[in-house]
């Protein structure tokens, strides 16, 4: 481990880490359920399109559904069973909607299907290859957001370093922590593997300094492997630090450009989870089934980290911790500042979970009421992305989200610091939650109106060359009529003409002439 | 006092020619602000302003013949924007052009249809698709959702149906409007 130079964000909070009782406990295997329900959606962008029917059989590993564009991820069967329904299910999502599942009656021979062959000399393939096998392995970022990481990797050229992000900053959640504990190894291979992909020769482990066994095992790891282009950086616990731009701008100074990414600047950030995803993938030709979920509060008997396969219903994790307490009171996913209440536990674990928080009612205090803004500034102290969340405040209130651009809403990283900054309770990440969808629609709106006019405007200008073209035809008529005047020879002509032209026409079955 | 008038009279016409000349110069096609007030209005077609269509309802309010309450589909966001465009006050939708609802996609009950074409001639924006004597099926990702086919129908075969909402779709609530979700701790 070396002490290099760190720089700091603005704002933040140091907030209490709450991972104690979880992280005391090692990582547990929940049994696979008897029945799986695997959203079709579980990452940014289009969902999954089906490959299986119901009815057939699906071994643990098997795709049963493939991506439908380039921003969209495979999603694998967690284990062996028959697909009974392909259906909407609700979802571990804020809306608590429901959407397209697929679900699996498992058999309990957790039979493995061996499509993917292990790649263990990675050091000979191209990028391109490992790129494939990511995609293929449906590998999407584990640290909550869920983007598919192999668009992730194929968006830069030129990267300066690859920065695994094992700062996990946000109180309860310490499933990156556990997995750094028990598995550095599989971390490091991931690292290799990253690197190897974007052909680059440096790699930063940021890990936050509150976790110092995490920190040994991988340093140990590291030097046990003799690898020398990773090192390992502790950094001050500020929460949102685990934020890739804030992570970025602790590590190396820099400043990820507003609407920008970070390989903008030379930099990949990846979570520490994502890279033992990836270097599964490879190395042992495993695709992504299952995650570290952390599964905490005081409203579970034992708080622990749990390795569980993707689709499992909640309600078999909080079993897996020894039940309910009778101080349970909230079902949250996420941690303490980001987290969103769940309706109940039978929604199944997905790709992007990285933790259940199932809160007494002393733990999530109920908000009081808000109080008027009072222009006190301490909003934009605490902001990690330096906004000014009091103006973007006060115009998304007033409903002038057009104004709402001009502060750079969407730098909004949505971390919950100014709700917490904030002496008048004022929800200010709501607000912004709501102007950003608000705006998205918007957006579509848009886009749908434009695509409204330039067809209602090819409709009217069909409408009009057609009459145009009929106007014509009858002038060219009257005037043949016109010519043939008083001769009542050509006058017949063209009437028998005109009846022939009828009647073949009816023989060919064919329409009447457009009037 | 002659040299005056002289000067004067030429400045005239050298600034008359220059302003004849851009005229036809820098001639603008059609108006601009028919083209602003158009991009605002939601191309919905649907006639509910008594204009038949969104351009012609555009080139209404720019001539100040109809006012910018006009139109249900685009609801308080459009008065707004309108309002912002033209500087004048935003006011409440009027209610002789209708009532604000949520967005509708028409849906052809296919066994019913006998393949009249009437709906066809009646979508403003062809997204119907069909032929004499087939069956017809709109294409709802093109949809406007404007209700113009529903009376045209001689069997009444097409229904409104309102758009679900998806996780793509779905936006979060205003905090007033709201319970509090999930608190800050």
């Amino acid at each position: 481990m070396s002490k290099p130079r760190l720089w700091r964000f603005n704002g933040g909070l140091k907030l209490d880490a709450r991972t104690a009782p979880a992280a005391t406990q090692p990582i547990a295997t929940v049994p696979v359920p008897a029945r799986l329900i695997l959203p079709l959606s579980q990452h940014v962008g289009q969902p999954a399109d089906p490959v299986v029917a119901v009815g057939e059989r699906v071994l643990k590993g098997q795709p049963i559904a493939r991506p439908s564009g380039y921003i969209a991820a495979k999603v694998h069967a967690s284990s062996s069973g028959t697909v009974v329904e392909i259906c909407d299910h609700p979802v571990p999502h804020p809306s608590g909607l429901s959407a397209p599942c697929v679900v699996i009656e498992t058999d309990g021979r957790d039979e493995p299907w061996d499509g993917y062959e292990p790649l263990p000399a990675f050091g000979e393939l191209s990028a391109t290859d490992l790129r494939a096998r990511v995609r293929a392995a449906g590998v999407v970022g584990l640290g909550g957001a869920a983007f598919p990481t192999a668009v992730k990797l194929g968006a830069g050229s030129g990267l300066k370093m690859l920065i695994l992000n094992g700062a996990e900053c946000e109180p309860y959640i310490c499933c990156d922590e556990m997995l750094l504990r028990e598995r550095p190894g599989e971390v490091l291979a991931g690292a290799q593997v990253l690197l190897q992909a974007l052909e680059i020769g440096r790699c930063c482990i940021a890990i936050e300094d509150d976790k110092p066994l995490a920190l040994q095992a991988l340093v140990d790891a590291i030097r046990a492997a003799g690898e020398t282009r990773i090192e390992v950086v502790s950094v001050p616990a500020v929460y949102p630090e685990g934020g890739e731009r804030q992570l970025i701008k602790v590590l190396t100074g820099e400043e990820v450009p507003a609407r920008g990414v970070p390989p903008d600047i030379g930099y990949l950030c990846q979570n520490v989870g994502t890279a033992a995803a990836v270097g599964r993938a490879v190395l042992r030709g495993e695709p992504l089934i299952s995650r570290i979920v952390t599964v905490t509060g005081e409203g579970v008997v034992q708080p622990r980290n749990l390795e569980v396969r993707l689709g499992t219903p909640v309600a078999e994790l909080v079993r897996a911790c020894g039940g309910y307490t009778d101080r349970a009171a909230h079902l949250l996913m996420g941690g303490a500042m980001m987290g969103f209440p769940l309706s109940d536990d039978s929604l199944p674990v997905i790709k992007g979970m990285n933790c259940i928080v199932v809160a007494s009612r002393d733990e999530i205090r109920p908000r009081t009421a808000a109080m008027p803004c009072i222009r006190c500034g301490e909003c934009a102290e605490a902001c990690p992305a330096q906004l000014l969340p009091q103006q973007l405040y006060w115009h998304a209130r007033a409903g002038e989200l057009d104004r709402l651009d001009e502060y750079h809403l969407f730098d909004c990283i949505e971390c919950g610091c100014c709700d917490v900054a904030c002496p008048s309770q004022l929800p200010l990440t709501q607000y912004f939650r709501y102007a950003k969808t608000e705006l998205w629609a918007r957006d579509r709106d848009r886009t749908r109106s434009d695509l409204a006019r330039e067809r209602f405007e090819a409709r009217r200008d069909r409408i009009e060359s057609e009459q145009e073209a009929r106007r014509r035809r009858l002038e060219e008529k009257a005037k043949a009529v016109d010519q043939t005047r008083g001769d009542e020879h050509a006058r017949k002509a063209m009437i028998d003409a005109a009846l022939e032209r009828v009647q073949a026409r009816r023989e060919r079955n064919e329409p009447d002439e457009p009037r | 006092m002659i040299s005056a008038v002289v000067v004067i009279a030429g400045l005239a016409m050298l600034f008359g020619l220059a302003l004849g000349y851009a005229a036809v110069r820098f001639r603008t096609e059609g108006d601009p602000v028919v083209d602003r007030i158009d991009a605002l209005l939601p191309q919905t077609q649907c006639g509910q302003c008594s204009f038949a269509g969104c351009r012609p309802y555009a080139e209404a309010i720019a001539v100040g013949q109809a006012d910018i309450n006009r139109c249900p589909p685009g609801g308080e966001a459009t008065i707004r924007a309108l309002a912002d465009l033209l500087e004048r006050d935003p006011k409440p939708l009027d209610p002789e052009s209708g009532t604000i609802k949520p967005r509708t996609v028409a849906v052809i009950d296919e066994p019913l249809c006998i393949g009249c074409t009437l709906c066809i001639q009646a979508c403003p924006v062809d997204a119907i698709l069909g032929a004499g004597k087939q069956m017809h099926t709109v294409i709802a990702s093109e949809c406007t959702g404007c209700d113009l086919c529903v009376a045209p129908c001689p069997v009444d075969c097409i229904v409104m149906v309102e758009e679900p909402v998806t996780l793509k779709t779905w936006k979060w609530p205003r905090p007033e409007d709201a319970a509090v979700l999930a608190d800050r701790r």
